[in-house]
Parts: structure tokens; C-alpha cells; sequence
């Protein structure tokens, strides 16, 4: 994998969901998670009309252009909201109560996940955050790598 | 005011709750044997020629093929069947799809409903598959709960707007003051602002009495063309509106998280198909699914501006003597929320309203009525309204 703002162009074949002719990485959810386990946050970048799309799309949902590319995100956004889940699903009991919330990245990009933070006293709305990445003991069809927030 | 799209005739409801030894089957059963009762003048057997049923669930009772299950315990194994899952709107979008079937002419009289069953599973297992309506890959896979995407609704309305969290526990002190008159009610108790505020964070600002219940219930209703009710009952309830919009599936894709943007939508459509405005609407059945929930529909339906929800809760405007009663019946949160039965059981208590068959909890003189059912996060958004 090239280590650049530009790792991949994607080719538009719909049903390639592995690497194209070219090696190229489909635009799913997977891959968008096979990032994670390489410690990337990944977008995708519409050639076209140079929407993001975070998790990536198979074609651009605003102008319908399947000339996509894949750009690595900075990982540095603001809080927009977020909430402390004090009843989690089962396999987040270890660490409950946590913090989730809805991060607005630099790209301009939302993205959901768990904030970890130091000191909960200093969660609020408006907080700068950075993404890291953590390997979970459990996996689902998304792997077992995610992202979470953090501060800087 | 627009020529009716089409006509109830009658309506049937279990009761809400925790109906142990009782199966999917059986609990639809209730409710239709009550909407088939009521309706002397309906040869059922003959008459009814189609079947529309919301239920979400397939995973309680390992079974999926409502239709045809629900059809055959009602006497109508023959009828044309069909299963909607739009989440909690799933007997909203069978509603609306029976009142589309009624207007296409291929039908005079379908019966629509839902149906759900929930209490018998680990309250674990249902919040986790009542969460699967949500975005999973994104929201469920990092932490959300469904309780967190409304409290981060809530959260962030509070931000923009001032609203305080003392608003929200209004919104559950009201609903079950209501649901405390109605008999089919899960919870018939009142409850005070002190034990809402005080009763476990769920996810804040979320509380245990911010959140509806996980009930089993079902709901029908007997719908046909508006120009053949008076055949069938002297005091019919005509649906002259209907509206339904979408938004993103993932609440982190939306512009705004104040707002419930499907149900602005859906709202617009219905009051423009009525041809009233929100003003008109004498009262109102909302998707509390959470307390917020209610405050974001008085918003979205027009019943006041945005960021005045607050206010509205605050000044009993929604209460059964204010202005435009909400949630008579108790709402979600003190009647229930089997799921896939919810929408139909909002056109059900608006069909009881209307008819001055609503108790203790009659409001004087209800002419116009809206129901707004919404599936997910506020992903799918129904609205119907109705007059008498």
C-alpha cells in the first residue's frame, strides 16, 4: 500500500469487493475497516465532484460518478454531541460507562464513535479530538479493529 | 379540505404489555376479533381482501412470514398477505400501504395492522435487536446503544436550544398520566418529575422513564373506500392525508441533529394532501420512543417553531386541556411499544378519539387527528391524518 494522502484509485467495478486489476481496493465497509487494522482512517474522494464519503460508497451518492479515490483523513475533528452510555450491549460491559459521540472532522466529514478522554469531566460539545485505533477481543463481519476518539 | 383517500371502520387493540403464554399468532388474534366484533355489518370472510401487517422482530419467535401466519389465525388463510419492516414504523408503512391499496381500486375492504412480541427475551437480547435499525457497522460497532443516538439528539438539542432535561421528564410525567386512563395501557400509573429525574441514566441525558417500553401488543383496523363506510358504520373515520420521507440511516450523516428531517417531510406532504395546516389539528398520537423523541415531533410537525418543544412540554400546551393533546392513549413510554404494532395502535387511539369512544381521556370535541409513526433514529417518518 502506497503511504500517501493518495493511496488508491478505485476503477468502478461494482463487484469487485477485494483489489481490482490494478490492486486497488474496493470502496466498502470492510475495506473502509481493513484501513483500521492498518491504522488508517480512509475516505473516499469523488474525482468528479470532490464530495467525501465517509464509510466510502461503491459510487458517489451526490453526482453518481463511480471515479472514486481513496484519501487518508487526517483523524482531527470537533465534538458535535455525544452521550454516556451508562446500560451497554453486552460486549461493551468492561468498559461502561463510556462516552460515544459524533465527531465533525477537519475534511468537514461526521463520524461516529467512543471517546475515550482522561478525565470525563472535560467532555463537551465543541472538545477537539484525534483519532487512534485499538484491537478488540471480539470480531464481527467488520473485523476486529476500530477506531475510537481521543483528546490530542 | 381534500375528498378522503380512505375509510376505517373499525379498529381492534390488544392489550399493551407483558402477555406471557401469548405468540405472535394469538396476540393478533385479540385485535382482530375486536375490530371484526365491533363491525356487525362486515361479513369479514367475504369482505376483507387483503392483509397488510407490520411486525419487525422475525428473530423473538424465530418466524418470519407474518402475513400468512396472522392471516390463517384470523380465519383468512386465502386473503393475499403481506409483511412490512420499516422498524418501529413497520405497521405505519402497512397503514399507509392499505390506504395506497384502497385508493388503487383493486380493493374495497383490506385490514391492516401489527403485531410484535417482546417481553418473553432477555432485555439484553430485545435492545439489541431493537437497535439494529440504526446504522450497525458504524453506530452499533462503535458503541452506540439506541438510547445514545436519541440522547445524542437530545444532547445536542439542549446545546442549541437551552432545553433542559426537566423537559423531557414533562414529556414522560404527561404520557403516563394519560396512560393511566387507558386500560390497555402497559404501564397505568402515574409518575412523578422527581422519579423521572432520579431514576437511572441509561445514556445520559437519558433516564430509565425517558425511555418507551418493550411491550407485546398488536393492533388492526378495517379500512375501505370512503364512499362504502356508511354501509358498514354510522360513524366512520376518514384518512384525507398521508406522508412518508426518509433520512439517512446513520444519525452522523444528518446536517442537523435537532431536527427529525423524514418526519418535516412526511409531515408537509399529509398537510398538504388534507389540506389543513398544523393549526387544525385537534389532537395527536407521536413516536415517543424516548421523551426527546416527542419534543423533536412538535417541532418537525409544525405545532411550534424549532427549539420550542421545550417550551411547549412547559406549558402543558400538549396535555389533555392544552391546546393540541398529545399521546392521549399514553404514547410509547406508559401504553407501550410492541414494536411493529405501534402505528397501527396510534391510527387505533386516534380512531377512538374521533368516535367519542376514548373514556376518560376524551378530548371535547376532536374533529381532526394526526398520528406520526417513525422507524430507527427517525430514519422512515409516517404521518396520517384523519377526520371524523
Amino acid at each position: 500500500m502506497v503511504e500517501s494522502s493518495k493511496i488508491s484509485t478505485v476503477g468502478g467495478d461494482l463487484n469487485d469487493f477485494t483489489r481490482n486489476e490494478a490492486g486497488e481496493i474496493s470502496p466498502t465497509i470492510e475495506n473502509f475497516f481493513r484501513y483500521c487494522s492498518e491504522r488508517k482512517l480512509m475516505a473516499v474522494r469523488c474525482e468528479q465532484c470532490e464530495t467525501i464519503h465517509l464509510p466510502p460508497r461503491p459510487f458517489c451518492s451526490k453526482c453518481y460518478s463511480s471515479n472514486l479515490e481513496w484519501f487518508k483523513l487526517k483523524g482531527k475533528g470537533k465534538l458535535l454531541t455525544y452521550s454516556i452510555v451508562h446500560v451497554p450491549p453486552p460486549q461493551f460491559e468492561t468498559i461502561a460507562p463510556y462516552a460515544v459521540g459524533v465527531v465533525k472532522l477537519e475534511e468537514g466529514v461526521n463520524l461516529p464513535g467512543v471517546i475515550k478522554l482522561k478525565d470525563m469531566k472535560n467532555l463537551n460539545i465543541g472538545i477537539e479530538l484525534i483519532v487512534d485505533f485499538e484491537t478488540l477481543p471480539f470480531e464481527s463481519w467488520l473485523g476486529r479493529t476500530r477506531y475510537y476518539f481521543k483528546e490530542p | 379540505m381534500q375528498k378522503p383517500l380512505a375509510a376505517i371502520i373499525s379498529a381492534g387493540l390488544s392489550k399493551f404489555g407483558r402477555l406471557d403464554g401469548m405468540s405472535l399468532r394469538e396476540i393478533f388474534a385479540v385485535a382482530a376479533k375486536e375490530a371484526f366484533d365491533s363491525c356487525p355489518n362486515l361479513n369479514y370472510k367475504e369482505d376483507i381482501k387483503a392483509i397488510f401487517i407490520g411486525h419487525m422482530i422475525e428473530s423473538s419467535e424465530h418466524q418470519c412470514h407474518t402475513g400468512p401466519l396472522i392471516g390463517d389465525w384470523v380465519g383468512l388463510p386465502n386473503t393475499p398477505s403481506l409483511r412490512f419492516e420499516s422498524a418501529c414504523a413497520s405497521s405505519g408503512a402497512a397503514l399507509r400501504s392499505g390506504v395506497m391499496a384502497i385508493m388503487s381500486g383493486l380493493f374495497d375492504i383490506v385490514m391492516v395492522g401489527g403485531v410484535e412480541r417482546l417481553t418473553h427475551l432477555k432485555t439484553s437480547e430485545a435492545t439489541e435487536y431493537l437497535s439494529l435499525s440504526a446504522d450497525y457497522a458504524l453506530e452499533q460497532w462503535n458503541g452506540f446503544t439506541f438510547p445514545a443516538l436519541f440522547a445524542s439528539m437530545a444532547k445536542a438539542h439542549m446545546h442549541k436550544y437551552r432545553t433542559k432535561e426537566e423537559h423531557f421528564a414533562m414529556v414522560a410525567v404527561k404520557n403516563h398520566s394519560c396512560g393511566a386512563k387507558n386500560p390497555k395501557a402497559h404501564l397505568q400509573k402515574e409518575i412523578t418529575l422527581d422519579k423521572v429525574m432520579s431514576s437511572k441514566v441509561i445514556a445520559s441525558p437519558l433516564k430509565l422513564y425517558d425511555c418507551s417500553l418493550i411491550s407485546d401488543g398488536a393492533s388492526c383496523l378495517i379500512l375501505t373506500k370512503p364512499e362504502l363506510a356508511r354501509k358498514f358504520t354510522d360513524s366512520p373515520v376518514y384518512i384525507i392525508g398521508t406522508g412518508q420521507a426518509s433520512d439517512t440511516i446513520g444519525i452522523y450523516e444528518r446536517d442537523d441533529l435537532t431536527k427529525l428531517n423524514a418526519s418535516i417531510l412526511a409531515a408537509k406532504q399529509a398537510y398538504k394532501m388534507a389540506d389543513i395546516s398544523p393549526k387544525e389539528v385537534n389532537l395527536a398520537e407521536v413516536h415517543d420512543c424516548f421523551t426527546v423523541a416527542e419534543i423533536l415531533a412538535y417541532e418537525a410537525l409544525g405545532f411550534c417553531k424549532p427549539g420550542e418543544g421545550g417550551n411547549m412540554i412547559e406549558n402543558q400546551e400538549t396535555c389533555l386541556d392544552g391546546c393540541i393533546p398529545v399521546n392521549m392513549s399514553g404514547g410509547l413510554k406508559s401504553k407501550g411499544h410492541p414494536v411493529g404494532a405501534t402505528g397501527a395502535a396510534q391510527a387505533y387511539e386516534i380512531f377512538l378519539q374521533l368516535t367519542a369512544q376514548a373514556d376518560k381521556r376524551q378530548v371535547s370535541d376532536a374533529r381532526i387527528g394526526l398520528s406520526h409513526n417513525i422507524g430507527g433514529t427517525g430514519s422512515t417518518a409516517i404521518v396520517h391524518i384523519y377526520k371524523r
